[in-house]
């Protein structure tokens, strides 16, 4: 690598990687808790639950 | 009130009402996503493809090219919240608090990926990973300031109540913004001044600010589509808890 990027290699590699890292970290915590709320909103729904704007739609439909 | 005589929404009332945000921010996401997939690729590219190392530092140069979106994106993201904290305190805008509390935990992994980045290229080019000084300092603090919030947010029942207070604490935080940015002018320091904003233009190549100016725009547009899904998220995660309130009340 050394070769390629020089003798400071091993600290480009490094950074590269961590953000990388960090960068898919934030990204899957994201989704994942934007999922989870969507499920959790889902069950809700099923059990019957719903917000009164949406009991209302129902009502006049 | 019918269907006839109910008042028809304004742009501002588009952006200002959750339910209305969750209904036209659902055509934002992908589209961004896809963009910052393409300008991470393309940045990439320049950075390690098509780009020259340094005179002076050689290809450690390169870590430029994640370091200084991260560090620019730590203070855009603080200012971004507090603005949103002005729209909290001054107008009452429902989607501030939102904007807010999804903005906090993505500035605090900008900062702390702006200060691993800053380390590791401090390392070989000063010889420490570390120094205390105005700029690193000051960043440090942001960092700690961010993850404050991030726990203040999590520490109150009543989000509405957290938000008033967390907006004021925002408004306080934001003077270190300029610190950060000017501290590298007012105070002895082993950072190197501006070198792109600043005035009398950058005093960068073009070769070396093309790769730079990519990336920095691939990290904003990642910002932009994670907070754009962390709103929709938080403004679900709210409905979910008043629904739960209703069920446990109903029971």
């Amino acid at each position: 690598m050394t070769d390629v990027l020089g003798p400071h290699a091993i600290f480009i590699i490094s950074a590269y990687i961590g953000v990388a890292l960090v960068t898919s970290a934030i990204i899957v915590a994201i989704a994942s808790d934007a999922r989870r709320q969507k499920a959790r909103l889902n069950a809700l729904e099923t059990m019957g639950i719903r917000r009164r704007s949406d009991a209302n739609r129902d009502k006049s439909a | 009130m019918n269907v006839q005589t109910a008042k028809t929404m304004n742009w501002f009332d588009k952006l200002a009402h959750p339910g209305q945000f969750l209904i036209w921010s659902r055509y934002l996401v992908l589209p961004l996503a896809m963009l910052t997939t393409i300008l991470f690729a393309v940045g990439l590219w320049y950075a390690f493809f098509n780009s020259p190392a340094d005179y002076q530092m050689g290809d450690t140069v390169r870590i430029m090219y994640i370091h200084v979106p991260n560090a620019w994106l730590s203070q855009f993201v603080y200012a971004l919240m507090a603005l949103s904290a002005i729209g909290t305190l001054v107008w009452r805008h429902p989607m501030a608090d939102v904007s807010m509390k999804a903005a906090a935990p993505l500035g605090a992994a900008f900062t702390a990926m702006a200060l691993f980045t800053g380390a590791l290229w401090g390392r070989p080019t000063w010889g420490t990973f570390w120094e205390w000084d105005g700029r690193m300092t000051s960043t440090l603090i942001l960092l700690l300031m961010y993850l404050g919030l991030v726990a203040l947010w999590r520490s109150f029942d009543d989000q509405l109540r957290a938000a008033k207070l967390i907006a004021v604490l925002t408004l306080v935080g934001a003077i270190n913004i300029p610190v950060i940015k000017f501290s590298v002018d007012w105070w002895n320091t082993l950072h190197q001044p501006a070198s792109v904003l600043r005035a009398g233009g950058p005093s960068m190549p073009a070769e070396i600010l093309t790769p730079l100016l990519v990336m920095t725009l691939a990290f904003t547009v990642l910002f932009l589509t994670l907070h754009t899904v962390a709103m929709r998220t938080e403004i679900l995660r709210r409905r979910v808890r008043s629904l739960e309130r209703q069920r446990a009340k109903g029971a």
